[in-house]
């Protein structure tokens, strides 16, 4: 690659437009900023030698150059603000409602929106944010993110540091903030110079020429933000695999102690007890607004639960556990231990944990109860001894009863709707009475008993859902978020401000260029040349 | 308690007369030729009655969160009033580093309409659901509200900007946009006119209707022009529906939601219709002679300098206050809620401003009608997300 030799002496990379040391045009390349149509300089990257303006054979040159041009970069983020927008017009996939009659999305989407919602899932829109076109949209806007900022960001390095006190005279009058004066004294200029260092300018100085500049990292900020935006999107692919993201649920029953998935078999969860609590309806703040709602509001869910982990990894009966910690998991408070953590996420009320039976005679109208048994569901008996002499056997228990095409069987192995079929047993009877108990129905199989079972009691128990949880992406999207901040913040409360005196025999020429907030330079101008003769620097954009 | 809750309302009352009142003080100080250097008796009595009014309305928040014992931050009368506020001390604010007078006459009836618009709303305190009793619910809604406040006033010297500037001689393009513009907040003003007429007229209309075959009922507080679908007027006097709420009108109460925004489109309408007949011109062309006085580079600068401060703002507390809340309350920081969505729009639109403007030079007008689109997508994901795309953040 060739080099330019500058009449300064310096030597610029191919395709500089402004001389990195003097800032004097370099003839030939001014179309590439536009410098030749105007009376001002470009100064956005101080003319600088970007890659994307200098190479334009291969076909990655061609590639780099798409990449690199803020207009592409501007447009990718208005496709991905309108394929963001289009995924919220009907709910996604993962949001049907739980008791919608279909939560098929082929069936779903057209028998709640019609014809447009039978296009919207057709045209994928029901699972938007995962489809590849719109990964495929962030995708490229990460490669826009990089291409541009390392586009610009090395050679403005190397032009701002590059860049000396002494500057080409035409560099100097096609600035922005512009002014000459004749015969102005040294002492006037080291006054000026002493003001600008009094607020906080770095003063240079080579042959009587004065460069002031203030605030050059706030330049970086862009750079610094996007590296902010990149690490995001880093940790979000990370976030893609398993070992770097783990994602399950657990329902625990309350006394039940069961393996945490995820864990391969290493920990343990007993879950002691489920609470929910409500507001007080008669609490006086929220008394109107529980009277205008008409439901009772839901104020905690909470389990408390004990953490044990295995000493071995095989699971057997034996295995020992020892209890590694102790606490509630409650909404918005999260159970953390070794790299997991429990979330509070769901929870059922049905499942009945036991239920106490009487048996009576058939033609007692009183039901005088012969006696009382109960039968746990979890675990029942296969018979009870009854008092009197009777007994009753189990003969067949349905968990949560379904009676369909395929006969009477359990849907689940959960006690949610428990069936019975029971034998009683009488004293003096060889013969056993069959009875069928379910929810709802107490049958005689045959129409010849002369005793009866009856549901007298029941209890009920609390399942809990917890989410298990572990996530090393997360400090990740916390540095990323950080530096992202960090950089805005850089690049938008500071300004690079410079300032160059420029000694012309008994003249002075005075130039000053910031990247934003020329109110603010205008005042630091104004104040550093008071009480001099120096004339204040003339807006030159404004005359055009 | 009870006397807080009242002393709080007073209190929000208060301010809205105050805002009102320096309104109409802003007003007069259009008429006063130099618009910086030197300062206005009627400008620093303006500016002093929005501080008590600001004050009062801070007395609001304080009081109303002793009784309520949490942020008051917690459904959208709540929410919108904070963000009234936002708008008032951005604009405060920003009055003391510009000193612009319009500013005032401009962002307190864009405040007041949406204290306003918040007012509709059931305004009694009531109970923290388990989900958000979190101290992430004032950092993650104050700061959000506060970024808004500040993009609102972006949007307030926008609007001003375009006001000015779009050529009234001719009927264009930008005139019938700029009009657009100005009949939505006449839409708003016909929600406040409409609710608040019926409202104190105590107008009721109670439908039955069938859901998953058991009957529910709705009560409307507006006559029932959408009614419920198969529904039955169960209220003696009231006004029979017209016609039934199409089904895929979505979610709870969604044929009241309906039949509220067809009365606020109907006075909205009238309103802007009257106004247009009085004048005898656009609105915007009638406003313009007023702003004869206003800088638009100045106004430009305000632009950015409230998107500047905006958008760090807005990506602290929509994004990450927000992701870390529902990292621990969720279990996840990111879950495509459509609210959650919208934000990432709104802060995809602002960084693409950005990028027009310090990249390519978007000054200005662009930048004009760009702060003002972007204020429209914060309202939309305010108002329709919340009231029409049902999800994790629809409270009302």
């Amino acid at each position: 690659m060739g080099k330019l030799k500058c009449e300064c002496g310096h030597f610029n990379p191919t395709g500089t437009i402004l001389c990195e040391a003097c800032g004097k045009p370099i003839e030939g390349n001014q179309h590439l900023d536009g410098n030749d149509k105007k009376k001002l300089l470009n100064m956005r990257y101080d003319g600088s030698a970007r890659r994307s303006i200098t190479h334009n054979q291969s076909i990655i040159d061609k590639i780099w150059r798409f990449f690199s041009s803020v207009k592409v970069g501007v447009w990718l983020i208005v496709i991905a603000l309108v394929a963001s927008a289009l995924g919220t017009i009907f709910p996604q996939e993962m949001y049907i409602p739980p008791n919608a009659p279909s939560r098929d999305p082929a069936i779903y989407y057209e028998a709640q929106y019609g014809i447009l919602g039978k296009i919207y899932y057709q045209l994928g829109l029901h699972n938007v944010y995962s489809s590849w076109w719109y990964m495929l949209i962030l995708a490229l806007l990460g490669v826009s993110l990089v291409i541009c900022s390392i586009d610009r960001f090395v050679p403005l390095y190397r032009a701002l540091k590059m860049q000396k006190p002494k500057r080409h005279e035409s560099f100097i009058s096609r600035q922005r903030f512009y002014s000459k004066t004749d015969h102005i004294s040294d002492e006037e200029i080291q006054q000026v110079v002493k003001r600008l260092q009094a607020k906080k300018y770095k003063i240079k100085s080579e042959d009587g020429h004065y460069f002031a500049e203030k605030g050059r990292f706030s330049r970086w900020g862009p750079y610094v933000n996007h590296i902010g935006l990149i690490i995001i999107l880093l940790a979000a692919l990370l976030r893609q695999t398993s070992f770097m993201y783990l994602d399950e649920y657990v329902w625990v029953r309350e006394g039940e102690l069961t393996v945490i998935p995820g864990t391969k078999n290493e920990f343990f969860i007993e879950n002691k007890q489920f609470i929910i609590e409500t507001y007080d309806e008669n609490d006086e703040r929220f008394k109107e607004a529980l009277e205008r709602t008409g439901g009772e509001v839901v104020k905690n869910y909470q389990t408390d639960v004990v953490i044990y982990r295995a000493k071995d990894s095989v699971v057997d009966s034996d295995t020992t556990l020892e209890k590694v910690v102790e606490g509630e998991i409650r909404m918005n408070h999260p159970l953390k231990f070794a790299s997991y953590t429990l979330y509070q996420s769901g929870f059922q009320s049905n499942e009945f944990t036991s239920m106490s039976f009487k048996l009576y005679e058939i033609n007692d109208a009183d039901e005088q109860a012969i006696d009382v048994f109960t039968v746990d569901l979890m675990d029942p008996l296969p018979e009870y001894e009854l008092d009197n002499g009777f007994r009753v056997e189990l003969d067949q228990y349905f968990p949560d009863y379904i009676l369909d095409d395929e006969g009477p069987r359990s849907e689940t192995m959960y006690p949610r709707n428990p069936a019975f079929v029971f034998k009683v047993f009488p004293p003096d009877q060889e013969k056993p009475e069959i009875s069928f108990l379910s929810i709802g129905q107490n049958i005689d199989a045959t129409g010849e008993n002369n005793y009866k079972l009856g549901l007298v009691d029941f209890n009920t128990h609390y399942v809990s859902g917890l989410t298990v949880r572990r996530d090393y992406t997360l400090p990740l999207f916390g540095l990323g978020a950080a530096i992202f901040m960090i950089g805005v913040i850089q690049g938008m409360y500071w300004q690079h401000r410079r300032v160059w005196l420029h000694r012309k025999g008994e003249s002075l020429l005075l130039a000053a260029h910031t990247n934003k907030n020329w109110f603010g330079l205008k005042k630091d101008i104004t104040e550093a040349i008071e009480d001099t003769k120096i004339n204040m620097v003339i807006d030159q954009e404004e005359l055009n | 308690m009870g006397n807080l809750a009242t002393v709080s309302t007073i209190m929000l009352y208060t301010a809205f007369a105050l805002y009102s009142i320096a309104t109409v003080i802003f007003g007069v100080t259009i008429k006063d030729k130099d618009k910086r250097s030197k300062k206005s008796l009627s400008g620093i009595i303006a500016i002093s009655v929005t501080i008590i009014g600001f004050i009062a309305q801070l007395s609001y928040f304080i009081t109303r969160w002793i009784a309520a014992g949490h942020p008051p931050l917690s459904n959208l009368f709540e929410f919108m009033t904070f963000l009234g506020m936002s708008i008032v001390l951005a604009f405060i604010i920003l009055y003391f580093i510009y000193r612009v007078n319009v500013l005032g006459l401009f962002a307190l009836p864009i405040a007041l309409i949406i204290i306003a618009y918040a007012m509709m709303f059931p305004t009694e305190i009531s109970p923290l659901v388990a989900s958000l009793r979190s101290p992430w619910l004032f950092f993650h809604v104050s700061t959000v509200s506060l970024a808004q406040g500040v993009l609102g006033i972006s949007f307030v010297t926008g609007l001003i900007y375009l006001i000015k500037k779009v050529d009234q001689t001719n009927k264009s393009k930008k005139t019938r946009w700029l009009e657009v513009i100005i009949y939505i907040l006449f839409i708003f003003i016909g929600f406040i006119v409409s609710t608040m007429s019926f409202k104190l007229a105590n107008y009721e209309a109670t439908f039955e209707f069938p859901v998953d075959g058991r009957t529910s009922t709705i009560t409307y507080q507006l006559p029932a022009i959408a009614g419920p679908e198969n529904g039955q007027l169960i209220t003696e006097g009231a006004m029979d529906s017209w016609f039934d709420t199409p089904k895929w009108f979505q979610g709870q109460d969604a044929p009241r939601k309906l039949n509220t925004l067809i009365w606020s489109l109907i006075t909205g309408t009238i309103l802007y219709v009257l106004a247009r007949l009085i004048l005898r011109k656009r609105i915007g062309a009638a406003i313009q002679p007023a702003l004869k006085n206003v800088n638009l580079d100045l106004l430009d600068e305000i632009t950015y300098r409230s998107i500047a401060i905006g958008f760090p703002l807005f990506t602290l507390g929509g994004l990450i206050f927000a992701a870390i809340w529902a990292q621990i309350a969720w279990d996840r920081f990111w879950g495509w809620d459509p609210k959650e969505v919208w934000a990432l729009i709104t802060w995809f639109f602002y960084a693409a401003f950005l990028h027009l403007r310090l990249s390519r030079g978007w000054h200005g007008e662009q930048s004009a009608w760009l702060a003002v689109i972007g204020f429209a997508i914060i309202m939309f994901n305010l108002i329709v997300v919340n009231l029409v795309l049902a999800g994790l953040h629809s409270y009302a």
